[in-house]
Order: C-alpha cells, then structure tokens, then sequence
C-alpha cells in the first residue's frame, strides 16, 4: 500500500495556498503511519482549529475536525474509551500552544498512548497572518506590525517538560528525517509529539522578507541545529544562537502511559 | 427485583447513568456536582468504563464527545461556572449530532455565585448558550427518584435524536436525600441504525442520520463546519447551511408533542401552577394543604423542547403562576404560548419558595 491510498483523492485538491509546506507534513505522515501496517478502520485522525487542522478532511479514515485549541481533548476521549484504535492529531502552533496550551500540557503529562503532529509555521495563517505563540522576536504579522515583542514558545521543550514519551522537532526541508520521526512515535507507547517547521509564504513569508518560497526553506534549513551538534557545543561552553532550531530526536522515554490496550500493557 | 435505597440525588443520577450503560465519563470538580463525578470515579472501573478527570470543563466535554463517536454512552456532570465553559463544544456536538448527556447541578451565578446554593438560572443558557441556531433536549428532576430516571432516560433521547441532553437539575435535588426505588432494568434504546454505503449525514424520516460508530471502515469525517451529507465542509453554500441548520432545530421541535413529559393535575382549575425543578416540591407541598382548593398544576419534566401543548389542556385556566428559581426566564417562555395572563414568581438567593409565599399568590388572585 502506498500513502496515496490514505487520501481522499476526490476531496483533493486541497486547500493550501500554492508552496505551503503542510502538504509535505501530511505526506510525511501518511508515509510513517503507511509504513506501520496499520488497518485504515483502526485509525482515527483528530485536529483542531487552523490550516493543518484541515488535515483529517483529506484523509480516509475516521476523521474528527474539532474546535479550536480542544484536538487533544476530544483525542483524549476517543483513545480512553477504545484503546485498540491509533489516534493520530494534527495540530498548528496557534491551536496547540495558545488557545491549546492547557490541553498540550496535559496530554503530555498523563502520556497518553496518541501521536500529535503538529505543523507550526509561527503564524496563524488560516485567519491572515496574525502573531503565535512561535512567532519570532521581530517577526513581522498582522498583529505584530512593529514586530513581534514577545518571545517565542519553545513547544518541543514543553511537551519534553510536561511528560511526554517522545519528543522529535525537523522541518519541511528535513522530509525523510520527519517521516523516521513520526514512524517512531507512532511505534513509541505513551505522547509523541513531532513538531515540524514549516513555511507559510503566504502569511509569514511575504510579511518577512522571504520573497520566494525556497527562500524561507533556505531559512528554516540554515537555522537548523542537529540536537547532537548542539549538545557538542553545550560541552565545550560555546553559546547557542537564539535564532537556531534544535532538530533531531530530543526525547525518547518509556514512562507510564495512558490508554493502552489492556493486552499489552505492561504488568 | 426492585430495591429500596436511600440516595443522595447526585448518587441517584450516577447511579441511573450506570443503569442505562453509561461507559465513558470525563468531568472536573465543581460544586454542587462534584458527588457525580466521584462516584463515576469509583464505578465506572469496575464495570469496564472509563473515568478521567480532564484539566478543564472545555475538555471534560470535548473527551465525552470523542468517546461518543466510539459508539461509548457518554456523560459530564457540572454546574454554572463548568457549564459556561463547555458553551462551545455543546454546539460542536449540535453541529456533528453526537449523543452526550451532559448534567448541571444549578446552583447560584452569575459567576462564581453562591456555588452551595441552588438555582435554575441556567434554563436558557442550556437552550440557546452556544452561538448559532440549534436544539437540545432538557428534562428537569424534582425528586431523588427523578434524578435516576431522568438520567437514564436522557441517554436514550441522546441516542435517539443525536443531540446533547441536560439534565437541569439543582443543587437541593442533587443534595437531598430521599428514598428512591432501584427498578430491575431501564430502558436502553440504541442510536439510529447506519447503513454502510450511504452518506453518514443523510437524515433518516425522523430527520436524524444514522450513527457510523468509528472503528468500523466506514470512514466517516466529523466536523463542526457547515457540512454536506457526506460530512464534508460547504461551508460558503446559503442553501446548504440553511437546511443544515433548520434540520438540526426540526428534529427536535417537530418531536415535541412526543419528548414531552408532565403531569396534570385539576385541569378544569381556574389558577395553574406551572413548575419544573425544586420549585416543584412547593407546589405540591401547597396543593396537600389545600387539597380542597382545586388548584391546577402542570409539573414539568421535559423543559425543552418545551411542551406548549400542554397548556391548552387547562381550558378554564385564568392566569398561570410560575414559581421558578430565577427572574423568570420558563414563565418568558410560557408567556409566548399562553393565551391567559402568566405571572413570573421568581425567587434568588438559593431558598426555595415557600407554600406561604405561593399561596399568597393564589390568595391575591382569587
């Protein structure tokens, strides 16, 4: 089977603006949860509010399209109540981490067995290109005209301090590595949650200097930081930039979880 | 056999969840509700259900959603303050036709209120508090007895109509205790049937689709926009929309001569109590001490859809006289049906009225 046949191909095609990078993120998913062998009727996508919340609808399985911020919430109850079922979210940066925060924090505690990816392009673009809780320090949006004062939301971070099992951060650039990522947290017991950067020229790259699409991919891949180089430079004192991203696999744990099938839990 | 207890009417309400096959309950402590969710915490385990305290009233009900579409019997329990918050999902589970049966123990708002005092302020809120047009079911207990009946009952409508019930309960109902009378069984009625193949949103001649449990193959996408039979967004469609939308209100209004559930006494009486909820309790105690008065008295147990067709059956009547825990928000709502005046007895503060004062009432207009 290929990731293709997860498609709804007559919901396609879809509705992302041309060079949107949440197109990739959905290959890269459909690619890992294709990879598992995993049963279409055994799979439940679940989202938010947002552009990659308007994931699920292009998908076959059963698919619940929620409200805003709540994807973890209503994840929350469909995985209790059948834990034999794989739940899969999609989340964006503005529906996990602002009016989401409390339900991301919580999930990531109780480690419940769900798989969250979220597609955070450090805007809000389905409304017009407001300031997130990811936005850049000086970034440009509507909200932000005189460039964003606040610092950002470090959301990987996060969830590795709220509790969850697996934490992985790559980019749009970064596909094949994204799509390792998301099979092992599909593979991984408890909350995986794979954040993956991604571009939105529409929202945030004409308002930021980004002219052409490849140019904020650029961006986004010159400001990648593998984790281990990171630690390296960790060890021999030397300073961080501010504006790198931490890539690589940054958390794998096996804490207690939440909702997993009664026959394989552990004694 | 039936058996004899002597319950608390929180318990009672758990307990008529239990009987009716409820397997999924996610809530967050409030008072005067908190009783419902512990002892779910305690059962639910034991029978192979689910219990989960979620970090907020947004989630509790988002979790009893989700867990509906896993074919679950599903409830959250909570008062004013929790019932506010979850405003939102209710419409959500309006908007995709998820059964749910959500209890509000009312007590004292606005706000944080007087959260150990009882209350009925809530009665339009649980009606039309989300945004948008939409329908609910809501029944109102006035007994221990009711609150497990009514309970179980209200899972069954869930299923049948695809749509959020409330059990509008208050803080004396959900405090008191009193003798209460187990049966063997309740009626359990299950979701309208889903033929695979066909659009999971198309409505059957009761205006209500089938259910298509997930888990099942059949692929079914759930969203709170404006959707097509087939649950897909159209949310730029007027025409769409509009049926939507009209479909959702007529399932329930158009079944209203069959949701209703009262009782009627002396229908030939020219002054009428109309009551649900605690205020109930007044009434009867006034109409035992008047037994000769010929007073009339239409008890309310399904608020809304609200049965207007029961008021024609008091045909003397010469005024209605509704005592009710708020500033009168059911009498608005008898005004719009009633052809005789109705006079509001509203009571704030969390005491229930008293005979003396109903009867004072009924003195003045004589």
């Amino acid at each position: 089977m290929s990731f293709n046949e997860w498609l709804r191909q007559d919901r396609l095609p879809h509705i992302y603006c041309a060079g949107c990078g949440n197109g990739t993120i959905i290959n890269c998913t459909l690619a890992a949860v294709d990879s598992m062998g995993w049963k279409k009727e055994d799979t439940v996508f679940v989202s938010g509010i947002g552009c990659s919340s308007r994931a699920p609808g292009y998908i076959v399985t059963d698919s619940l399209h929620t409200t805003h911020g709540r994807a973890l919430a209503f994840a929350t109850g469909v995985k209790m109540a059948r834990p034999d079922l794989h739940v899969v979210v999609f989340t964006g940066d503005g529906d996990l981490a602002a009016i989401g925060g409390n339900h991301f924090i919580h999930a990531c505690r109780r480690n419940i067995d769900l798989t969250v990816v979220c597609m955070n392009n450090q805007i809000y673009g389905m409304t017009g290109g407001q300031g997130s809780p990811t936005t850049p320090r000086g970034c440009l949006s509507t909200t932000t005209p005189y460039g964003c004062t606040e610092p950002a939301f470090d959301l990987s971070e996060l969830a590795i301090a709220a509790g969850a099992n697996f934490v992985a951060r790559w980019t749009s650039y970064h596909v094949k590595e994204l799509e390792r990522a998301v099979k092992t947290g599909l593979e991984t017991p408890g909350l995986s949650f794979i954040e993956a950067l991604v571009q939105c020229p529409t929202n945030f790259g004409r308002r930021n200097k980004f002219k052409k699409v490849a140019d904020q991919i650029e961006y986004i891949k010159a400001h990648s930081l593998l984790k281990a180089k990171r630690d390296r430079m960790l060890e021999q004192g030397e300073p961080i930039p501010e504006d790198m991203y931490v890539v690589g696999e940054l958390m794998k744990r096996s804490r207690p979880a939440m909702g997993i099938p009664k026959k394989e839990a552990a004694p | 056999m039936t058996r004899t207890e002597f319950w608390q009417g929180n318990i009672a309400s758990a307990e008529g969840a239990l009987a009716a096959g409820c397997r999924f309950f996610g809530g967050y402590p409030i008072t005067p509700s908190t009783e419902i969710a512990e002892h779910m915490a305690a059962k639910l385990p034991k029978k192979g259900g689910v219990f989960i305290q979620m970090e907020d009233e947004l989630a509790s009900i988002a979790s009893v959603i989700g867990a509906s579409w896993t074919g679950a019997r599903a409830m959250t329990a909570t008062s004013g303050p929790g019932f506010s918050l979850m405003m939102e999902n209710i419409g959500y589970a309006a908007m995709t036709e998820t059964p749910c049966v959500i209890v509000n123990v009312q007590r004292g708002g606005p706000s944080t209120g007087q959260p150990t005092m009882a209350a009925q302020g809530d009665m339009m809120q649980c009606r039309f508090g989300s945004h948008g047009d939409y329908a609910v079911i809501a029944l109102s207990p006035a007994s221990v007895q009711e609150m497990y009946d009514l309970t179980a009952k209200a899972f069954n409508l869930a299923d049948e109509y695809r749509v959020p019930v409330f059990l509008m309960a208050d803080e004396v109902i959900g405090h008191m205790r009193e003798r209460i009378i187990i049966p063997d069984s309740v009626a359990h009625t299950g979701r309208p049937a889903f033929v695979p193949g066909t659009p999971p949103f198309r409505p059957n001649e009761n205006l209500v689709p089938g259910f298509p449990v997930f888990g099942n193959g059949y692929g079914t996408h759930v969203t709170g926009l404006t959707h097509d039979e087939r649950g897909f967004p159209c949310a730029t469609n007027p025409q769409l929309h509009a049926a939507l939308v009209k479909r959702l209100v007529d399932k329930i209004e158009s079944a209203s001569e069959k949701l209703a559930d009262f009782d009627i006494v002396n229908p030939d009486a020219e002054q009428v109590f109309i009551a649900y909820g605690s205020p109930v309790r007044t009434v009867q105690q006034v109409l035992h001490d008047h037994p000769d008065s010929s007073i009339g008295f239409l008890r309310i147990r399904t608020v809304w859809p609200f049965p207007a067709h029961a008021l024609s059956i008091f045909k003397n009547a010469q005024r209605f006289i509704v005592p009710e825990l708020n500033l009168g928000q059911i009498a608005r709502e008898i005004e719009r049906y009633a052809k005789v005046p109705v006079v509001s007895v509203p009571k704030l503060g969390g005491e229930l009225h008293t005979p003396k004062e109903l009867w004072k009432i009924l003195e003045a207009g004589a």
